[in-house]
């Protein structure tokens, strides 16, 4: 099969989406398959028409590959592809989006408050501000609405680091959330055809927050795969499929979750979840003993045949 | 014999082998720091995005055909030395090169202290492979070239910074580190300064402070290494000393480069150090790659040979006087009256300071979507000081380029502060809060120009 791996472009993980699509190429090439290299850039369209690959694997994160719109090209070249379809996606990336569908749906997410820049700029928003508080209490986490990889992701302990952090995550998009901080577990639910891989506990080194660079870093993170719950696995999966539901995603998904005091709290969910080398899917994947080839190739199954995902 | 083609192979494809690598790693490969501006770097790379990021001087100034010349000349008459190893001191041609370079500075090292190195960066590194063991004292400035952080973490020195003003590192703060120190029976192994123009402040430090320094290092038996990659690049002010002519040469080891003046491509720097220290210091670079590039130093003996590397200088120094006038002219117009940055005299980069409240690895991902680009001021310290820093190079871009890339970030620094400015109102902003208790401090680089205007 002639296979297109899409990867790079101009979101802030795009060295991650190159680590990611390297590593795909590779494996596809070893399955065998006619492997084309698509670099997200202004001649893909052109490159796509020429070349005409059976199928494209989305090795992008964040925007531009994450977000719905090499999705909706593909569909419009009528080239299929790998993981969910432009609603999914334009659901995950927003971060306030797929928590209003989570809440909807029923799956727990910590309360949260989102604001976007007008309504501090125009609307005096500020004022509002002094609600948080009472509402959700400190600390609280304060994010970009739509970006990955903890980048402009701040702790606010107190109302005087509130401003601060709204500016650093303004940084990132023109929408924030504010989140009521929860103490617990990291974990992640890998989630491949509609079913959950185990439980991956990120447990980072010398108490650091799991943040951009003990994501990206040999070493700098442990991994428990699966992670040790104690019967709470249940109760985790069910929120995380829970979550995929009703983002309506399909092919695969990551769902990043707190195992808190009250139980797993969803944070947010990856449509297009990180293969690179210390990427969480690939673990999963491979504690239930499917190695990335195979799960490359699943990948690419679950897309020709999408009724079955 | 197996006639399959090669395949190509990208190491590691399963977790587990990750494992099994990661089992390896040495110790100091821990604190061997990544970071998020890698990421975002590599963002940079596109060419609609005006880079001030990069220490890149301005290659494009160097005449071709004397480049064709010169290695045609090497081609021609001494293709089979060029191509061969050499001395691990380097040739004695080289040094009578550097030694020109040094005079013009008013130093005259003794040939035999001098060893030829691949690039500064490797000087950096032989130096503290010689010197530090794992937790041993490092002192550098406030902020400190960045490129030296990775090499004090990578030999697991004990990095201790010194903050820096107008005049380059506060030798008060440096002599009341070295009093703490030695209250816990320890004792530096080497005082590490970029004197004149600083990297990244653009800073100078005084002839006063200079001279105090080496007093210091005398007295107290202190080894400072002097890395001084753009002392010839003065566009302004007068010339001083540099610490290497000061104590001559007992304990000052001194850094120079050919990047600056000639090429960095030609990866040709060097050290001069006491022959004791040099001893080691030989061992350590055949240890790490057995001798510099032959055929560079060809390249640069040829060039040296020509004699019109001082206009080649001069010819640099009045470019990049422009374009320094470029960037402060465009700062003035642009940046927020909160700001400050450094107007440095020489070199490559200029120090700019926002309202405490702007993180600058935030902004700069905002700045990169409106294509432009800068240094993180927090590259620069090993602890997480300056996070409201930046710093700005304007030797590897044009004016007008510099212009544009200032009035970009200009922008999205005006959007920060008009939304922080949103956000607190007439409330206490935490930043005045803050500097209630951080008053005491005396504010770095206090001289430089308010901006606004």
């Amino acid at each position: 099969m002639k296979v297109g791996v899409l990867k790079g472009g101009r979101s802030l993980e795009r060295g991650v989406s190159l680590r990611s699509g390297a590593r795909v190429e590779d494996a596809l090439e070893r399955l065998g398959h006619e492997v084309l290299a698509l670099e997200a850039e202004g001649t893909l369209v052109k490159r796509l028409d020429e070349e005409r690959p059976d199928i494209v694997f989305i090795a992008m994160h964040g925007r531009g590959g994450e977000d719905g719109t090499a999705q909706e090209l593909l569909e419009i070249l009528g080239i299929p592809f790998t993981g969910p379809g432009v609603a999914a996606c334009v659901r995950c990336i927003d971060k306030v989006l797929a928590k209003h569908e989570m809440r909807a749906a029923g799956v727990p997410t910590p309360d949260w408050f989102a604001f976007n820049e007008t309504a501090f700029r125009e609307l005096g928003a500020a004022e509002a501000l002094g609600a948080l508080e009472q509402r959700l209490g400190f600390p609280l986490v304060v994010k970009p609405s739509r970006g990955g990889s903890a980048l402009g992701v701040k702790f606010a302990g107190s109302w005087f680091e509130v401003p601060e952090a709204l500016v650093s995550a303004f940084s990132y998009d023109d929408r924030v959330l504010l989140e009521r901080f929860v103490e617990g577990r990291e974990l992640a639910v890998s989630v491949l055809g509609g079913e959950a891989l185990p439980v991956v506990e990120a447990i980072p080194a010398d108490g650091d927050r799991y943040d951009f660079e003990a994501r990206y870093e040999i070493g700098r993170t442990t991994f428990a795969c699966p992670a040790e719950l104690g019967g709470g696995e249940a109760a985790v999966t069910e929120a995380a499929l829970g979550a995929y539901r009703a983002l309506g995603c399909s092919g695969f998904a990551r769902v990043d979750l707190i195992l808190g005091e009250d139980g797993p709290q969803v944070l947010e969910v990856n449509a297009i979840p990180g293969l690179t080398d210390t990427s969480l899917l690939p673990q999963a994947a491979e504690a239930v003993g499917m190695s990335f080839e195979r799960l490359v190739e699943r990948i690419l199954d679950l897309a020709m045949k999408p009724a079955t995902a | 014999m197996d006639s399959r083609p090669p395949q190509r192979r990208r190491a590691h494809t399963r977790t587990r082998d990750l494992e099994r690598y990661a089992g390896l790693f040495a110790e100091r490969t821990r604190v061997m720091r990544s970071s998020a501006m890698r990421d975002l770097m590599a963002v940079t790379a596109r060419p609609e995005v005006i880079s001030l990021a990069g220490g890149l001087p301005d290659t494009s100034t160097f005449p071709p055909q004397t480049f064709a010349a010169q290695m045609t000349r090497i081609a021609q008459e001494s293709a089979a030395e060029a191509l061969q190893y050499g001395p691990t001191e380097g040739f004695k041609e080289t040094v009578d090169c550097i030694a020109q370079v040094m005079a013009a500075e008013g130093m005259l090292p003794d040939p035999e202290d001098v060893i030829v190195t691949t690039g500064g960066q490797q000087a950096i590194d032989l130096i503290c492979k010689t010197l530090i063991d794992p937790g041993d004292a490092v002192i550098c400035e406030a902020p400190t070239y960045p490129g030296a952080v990775p090499v004090f973490c990578s030999y697991q020195a004990d990095t201790i910074q010194i903050e820096c003003d107008d005049d380059g590192m506060r030798i008060d703060e440096l002599e009341a580190a070295l009093d703490r120190l030695d209250g816990e029976g320890r004792r530096p192994k080497l005082v590490y300064s970029v004197p004149s123009f600083q990297n990244p402040a653009g800073v100078t430090m005084s002839l006063e402070r200079r001279r105090r320094l080496v007093e210091l290092a005398q007295r107290r038996e202190l080894l400072v290494v002097e890395d001084n990659p753009y002392g010839l690049l003065r566009f302004g002010g007068e010339p001083l000393p540099p610490l290497y002519q000061l104590d001559g040469g007992d304990f000052v080891i001194y850094i120079g480069t050919f990047s600056k003046i000639l090429s960095p491509g030609i990866r040709l720097g060097w050290m001069v150090a006491p022959p004791p220290v040099m001893e080691k210091v030989v061992l350590g670079k055949q240890a790490s790659d057995l001798c510099t590039s032959t055929l560079t130093q060809y390249f640069v003996r040829e060039y040296f040979a020509e004699g019109r590397w001082r206009e080649y200088i001069a010819s640099l120094v009045e470019i990049y006087r422009g374009r320094r006038d470029a960037m402060v002219e465009a700062l003035r117009e642009h940046f927020p009256a909160e700001a400050t940055w450094t107007e440095p005299e020489g070199g490559l980069f200029i120090w700019a300071t926002l309202p405490e409240y702007i993180d600058t690895e935030d902004l700069l991902a905002k700045a990169l979507r409106a294509d432009v680009a800068f240094v993180p001021g927090r590259a620069a310290y090993i602890d997480e000081r300056g996070r409201s820093s930046m710093r700005l190079n304007f030797s590897g871009a044009g004016e007008d380029e510099i212009r544009e890339g200032i009035r970009r970030i200009g922008k999205v620094v005006a959007e920060q502060v008009d939304l922080y400015g949103a956000l607190t109102g007439d409330r206490p902003a935490p930043g005045e809060q803050r500097n209630e208790a951080a008053e005491e401090n005396v504010v770095p680089f206090r001289k430089a120009v308010e901006g606004g205007g």
